[in-house]
């Protein structure tokens, strides 16, 4: 898989060139904000059903050991194996080692954004696995040898055209074939063929509940069902985060889900999975890779009620005109800029400054995460951590030392010379980065305190 | 009632137009408003480019500017809302608790404090608003489309009272410009596009002017209509609200 090189900023400004391709992209987007507002407003108890979702998460997180005791008994019981992994290489280890029992080394696996966390896909192909990715999207992103883009919507940056033209060189539609339904028919029995022929099939896990020891799947093409009733081996994977504490609660999470994620009532299929079937495994595989790590900061540990739906990507006006490659990360858009930095702090110190702490995610986010506060305080940490570029931390001490002094300000220049020469926001960048689009400010008369000095004479 | 107009430092710098107006407002509307002299910088600029450990000087100087006043007022929903989240002291965090209280943007200011029912403003000419973030998601001073809630807008109500004003519908009516301090040059091609973006959004409605609750948006905006070549022109609220 390719993976983006460069920083958000360059990668966006990559994405830029094509100012049409970004008006598609943004408007794409948008269309499905404004499905989601439809969809909330038409529940009148939405704020309510928020605020409920999120104090259950809060519930979840501070205890989140006995949730999780409790749900690896009950799903024993039920007859599911359940495993523990702590790093990504845990999982990815223990998901061969399945295979590996059962001489499979063909699977299929419907979408589970923690399995690209995990790059899950990339270590089995080294070990000899091959994997079908069956989520529509994914299995196009899975084609044309890309991360996916978006955690709700893998292939969002991909025109219909371009998908023809992947179908025509894998799947052997006709060139130039672009009719949506064509091309997910030819796709239809495509995967129906891997559906019937493989034998272990990998689903991520929406919400696994503590007081059953079952797990629910949710998908609108029905093919994480397609795959778990076809095959011998059910392997379900999950981060600790996924838990809630009763099946009741599904009547919260479930009624938010699809209308923040796609303004759908509700996803096609939820299903419901609590023990295998005779003659089939079932395991689950219980990941932390990192998250007890985030639980222990207070300032980011509610970032673990999040549920996956992507309502905070579709908002975002610098993820709309930045694509979601433009994160280099599994999990893209604001949500990944405050994941991102727990994992690895210094690949990711540029995704919390891709944003211009507007706050609209903060208020689509239906478990009420507060991302853009995140946003703020890692800036914090990754400058005390030493990651700052060093002519902005240099730009940002004298600006310090000029406006924590009236004199030093007042001399630096009565108008607006100043602040022109010397504030990041007009110099940070050798190629003056305002200027490239932008007319400087004109500079005044007077600043206004001169003004105010001569007009306003004191007692 | 003593009130302090605390006038940021960009808008000390580029836009004395705006405060003289605001200052003119207050007046007019009989507010006993003092401008203290020995004001420059909420700390913002540095605070979000994630050197908040640099911002105790501004804060100090705060503190020693404003600790007085029975009001704060700022023609600034950006500087308004860093101060009420972050103003802090460890010399007196009583007294920095103690002014977050008292900051009030100018139009908040206006309806919830003084409650200005009639102003004596004309303004003749199709003006599109920008939703300023800070002043909405932060400061509440108009509902945002991501909540299923009563909408409301203490701008826009202050804007009913103008004479003559009329205001265009946007397709996107609360969607960021793309400023973001240091994200304005940090993020330059999202930025701009963002720009360009909100900027069509109001030409293409018609609007003659764009006016927000912040002028830090309104720079950004006015540099890339200029760029341009564009006729529509900027005003802070101020300017309208103040206008005859």
């Amino acid at each position: 898989m390719e993976k983006s090189k460069g920083t958000h900023a360059e990668l966006a400004e990559q994405f830029n060139k094509d100012q049409s391709r970004v008006d598609w992209h943004d408007e794409t987007l948008f269309w499905i904000r404004n499905k989601r507002d439809k969809a909330a407003g038409k529940i009148p108890e939405w704020e309510a059903l928020r605020e409920q979702a999120s104090a259950i998460k809060n519930n979840v997180l501070s205890n989140l050991h006995t949730y999780l005791e409790d749900f690896e008994k009950r799903a024993l019981k039920n007859g599911i194996q359940v495993h523990w992994a702590v790093d990504a290489a845990a999982h990815n280890q223990i998901v061969l080692d399945i295979l590996k029992q059962h001489e499979i080394t063909e699977m299929i696996k419907s979408k589970s954004m923690l399995t690209e966390e995990c790059q899950l896909n990339e270590f089995l192909a080294v070990n000899g696995v091959d994997v079908i990715d069956t989520d529509l999207g994914e299995r196009i992103v899975q084609l044309a040898k890309e991360p996916p883009s978006h955690i709700v919507l893998p292939c969002i940056h991909k025109k219909k055209e371009e998908i023809g033209e992947l179908f025509y060189k894998h799947l052997g539609t006709a060139k130039g074939e672009s009719d949506p339904q064509v091309l997910t028919a030819a796709a239809r029995v495509h995967l129906r063929q891997a559906f019937i022929t493989r034998r272990a099939a990998l689903t991520g896990v929406n919400f696994a509940v503590a007081e059953t020891g079952e797990f629910v799947v949710c998908t609108n093409e029905g093919n994480a069902d397609m795959g778990a009733h076809l095959s011998e081996v059910h392997i379900a994977a999950m981060g600790i985060e996924k838990i809630i504490p009763e099946r009741k609660h599904l009547g919260v999470f479930l009624r938010l889900l699809t209308r923040s994620a796609t303004g759908q009532p509700i996803t096609t299929y939820s299903s419901h999975f609590k023990k295998p079937r005779p003659g089939q495994q079932m395991h689950i595989i219980l990941v932390d890779n990192g998250r007890s790590t985030q639980l222990g900061r207070p300032d980011f540990r509610n970032s673990l009620k999040c549920i996956r739906c992507g309502a905070c990507m579709n908002t975002c006006p610098v993820y709309r005109r930045s694509g979601g490659h433009s994160y280099h990360n599994a999990i893209s858009g604001p949500i990944g800029a405050i994941l991102a930095p727990n994992l690895n702090m210094e690949k990711h110190t540029d995704l919390p400054f891709a944003s211009t702490l507007c706050g609209s995610c903060t208020y689509v986010c239906p478990v009420k995460i507060d991302i853009h506060t995140q946003l703020y305080k890692w800036r914090q940490v990754i400058v005390k951590k030493g990651f700052a570029d060093p002519a902005k931390a240099a730009a940002m001490k004298g600006m310090e030392f000029t406006l924590s002094s009236p004199a030093r300000y007042r001399a630096a220049g009565k108008t607006g010379k100043w602040i022109l020469k010397h504030v990041p926001v007009m110099v940070n960048n050798r190629l003056n980065a305002w200027y490239k689009h932008r007319e400087m400010p004109a500079v005044p008369i007077t600043s206004f305190r001169d003004w105010y000095i001569k007009n306003h004479k004191h007692d | 009632m003593k009130v302090g107009l605390f006038i940021p430092c960009y808008i000390d710098q580029f836009y004395p137009d705006a405060a003289i107006a605001t200052l003119q407002l207050l007046q007019k509307l009989g507010v006993d408003v003092t401008y203290p002299l020995n004001q420059t910088c909420c700390g913002q600029p540095m605070a979000n480019s994630g050197f908040e450990h640099l911002t105790a000087g501004c804060e100090a100087l705060f503190i020693q500017n404003f600790a007085d006043f029975d009001y704060i007022v700022s023609p600034s929903g950006s500087c308004t809302l860093h101060l009420k989240e972050h103003l802090h002291s460890d010399h007196a965090p009583k007294t920095a608790l103690d002014i977050r209280t008292k900051l009030y943007e100018l139009t908040e200011f206006l309806t919830d404090v003084l409650e200005v029912k009639t102003l004596l403003a004309r303004f003749p000419h199709r003006v599109g608003m920008h939703q300023a973030c800070h002043g909405q998601r932060g400061l509440k001073l108009s509902q945002m489309s991501e909540l299923v809630a009563e909408p409301f807008s203490k701008p826009q109500y202050l804007l009913d009272m103008v004479d003559g004003i009329e205001m265009v519908e946007l397709t996107r009516p609360d969607e960021c410009c793309g400023f973001g301090g240091t994200f304005c040059v940090a993020e330059e091609a999202v930025s701009v596009k963002m720009g360009k973006d909100r900027i069509a959004d109001h030409v293409s409605h018609g609007a003659e002017f764009i006016t927000s609750t912040d002028i830090s948006c309104l720079m950004h905006l006015e540099g890339l209509l200029k760029r341009n070549g564009s006729k529509v022109k900027v005003k802070y609220i101020a300017e309208i609200l103040n206008a005859s």
